[in-house]
């Protein structure tokens, strides 16, 4: 089964580097929305209660959960076109382990997160941004960046396994964008004013894992947060799985 | 004459494509809306940055912002309109039967307007249900949402430049991003000089700076380089224009 996995993460990785544009747009566009933002909401830093005198550094996390968003987009895309050339069909032929090809997909995102984790966090410590949590609090942004694709990732392959449509899975993407804006990437929650946005920040789960990141960028160590991030990111990634791993025993029934 | 009908009937049927297509009307009606509610309603409380004095409020600032960006975007999703009918051979057989093919050009601008129009209207409705404070006369909204026409046409022009020349879906993205930076390089949030110093240098270049600075007085009744942004609009339309036309001629030369 190991071998599995390792041969079908080897080729999710290959066929999504062979595609730039799969992994141009998730490297540089979060960067770009992030300069627009800093640039524009400076001032907010301004505002009595900012937590922070940089925006750079409290705005840092959005990268991290948009580039999570991407990646899980252009993967389920990849396994829906599997879904949609047969491919899935034909190792439904082979004595493969139906669970190899979940994890070995998941192994194929979550790698692409981690180097994407790595791009973001080295863009801004280069640009001056100075985690208050230190060096350790770096290799905990690691895992929890790696957690959150790896959570997106099992609803993306939920949506590729149960509709097996790449229209469907692109068709996603505006929802997960829905769920990142109504959240607190702009502003932390207490300075939000108009209430029903408040409301919907505190009830979406996004803004807990961006707070979770932000937490070790501009605070240091906040247990509460980042046991909200990590649980949070646990849960939505088992209940994706365990969607998904059901999803895909209809999928590759081989009768 | 014959250029009327021909822009007539081609948008037409651009309108006729849009309106009874969901998956082409929802994402240009949603999207404004959506960029709408998490900007003004997430980011409200920048009205008490000091330094930001804008005096209709924080929705009204950001409703000029949604209102020109769903005009630019209304145009640019046309030009995926024109690349389908290249992709499919509908413009091949367009341009044979039409007698004047600068009328297809203005055909899909009257579908680019038509279809803002709706979410100009639903925008407008929205930000009315949400409080917005309109401090302008009828005259100044008058122009404001001339602005936003023209900016529509801006739109158009330059994606149909792009569609003719390539005759592909993959030039989506050099449609869309151009128009994107010029947008967001620009005082989205804030004031411009309220802007960190490196993007107020940009946006200070910008032409949509002050086309967004002559809505927002507009719709604040206090109009400020009005006459500045309309000429700046019409230049770009006029070099718009000739891009697009020399596109079609493109096209005309590669045979649709």
């Amino acid at each position: 089964m190991t071998a599995q996995i390792l041969h079908l993460a080897r080729r999710s990785v290959i066929r999504t580097l062979r595609q730039p544009a799969n992994w141009i747009t998730p490297l540089v566009f979060p960067l770009a929305l992030m300069a627009v933002n800093t640039g524009g909401l400076d001032a907010a830093t301004n505002l009595p209660g900012f937590p922070s005198d940089s925006y750079l550094a409290f705005f840092l996390a959005f990268p991290f959960v948009q580039g999570a968003l991407f990646a899980t987009v252009n993967a389920g895309v990849d396994l829906a076109r599997d879904i949609q050339t047969g491919f899935i069909n034909r190792l439904a032929l082979t004595p493969m382990q139906s669970g190899a090809l979940l994890v070995g997909h998941l192994g194929g995102v979550i790698a692409m997160g981690f180097l994407q984790a790595v791009w973001y966090l080295a863009v801004g410590l280069a640009i001056g941004v100075r985690l208050e949590s230190g060096i350790l609090g770096g290799v905990v942004i690691f895992v929890l960046a790696v957690l959150i694709v790896l959570a997106f990732g099992t609803f993306g392959a939920l949506a590729a396994l149960r509709s097996g449509s790449t229209e469907a899975v692109h068709s996603l993407f505006p929802v997960f964008f829905v769920f990142l804006f109504i959240s607190s990437m702009n502003l932390p929650r207490n300075l939000i004013e108009t209430e029903w946005f408040r409301v919907a920040a505190s009830l979406n789960p996004v803004s807990y894992l961006i707070e979770a990141i932000r937490s070790l960028v501009i605070e240091g160590w906040n247990a509460q947060a980042l046991a909200l991030g990590f649980g949070i990111s646990l849960a939505l990634a088992v209940v994706g799985l365990t969607l998904s791993a059901l999803s895909l025993r209809s999928r590759m029934a081989r009768t | 004459m014959r250029t009327l009908t021909v822009a007539r009937a081609v948008g037409w049927r651009m309108l006729h494509n849009n309106f009874t297509t969901p998956s082409l009307l929802i994402p240009g009606l949603a999207f404004p809306l959506f960029f709408f509610i998490a900007f003004a309603g997430g980011l409200s409380r920048v009205n008490d940055v000091p330094g930001f004095d804008f005096p209709a409020g924080y929705t009204a600032f950001q409703f000029v912002f949604v209102l020109l960006q769903s005009a630019a975007f209304a145009g640019v999703f046309t030009g995926f309109g024109i690349v389908r009918d290249f992709e499919t051979g509908f413009a091949r057989r367009l341009m044979l039967a039409a007698p004047n093919r600068v009328g297809i050009l203005l055909g899909y601008a009257l579908g680019a307007i038509g279809r803002w129009a709706l979410t100009a209207f639903i925008l407008t409705v929205v930000a009315l249900l949400a409080g917005m404070e309109v401090g302008g006369s009828g005259v100044d909204i008058f122009a404001l949402y001339a602005l936003a026409v023209l900016v529509n046409f801006v739109g158009l022009l330059w994606s149909a430049g792009v569609a003719m020349r390539l005759r592909t879906l993959q030039a989506a993205p050099l449609m869309q991003l151009p128009i994107f930076l010029a947008l967001f390089f620009a005082p989205v949030f804030v004031p411009v000089e309220l802007l960190a110093d490196w993007l107020e240098t940009i946006a200070r270049l910008n032409p949509v700076t002050l086309l967004l600075e002559a809505g927002r007085s507009l719709i604040a009744g206090a109009p400020e380089r009005v006459g500045i942004a309309f000429t700046a609009v019409f230049a770009l339309i006029a070099g718009f224009f000739l891009w697009a036309v020399r596109g079609l001629r493109k096209a005309e030369a590669a045979g649709g």
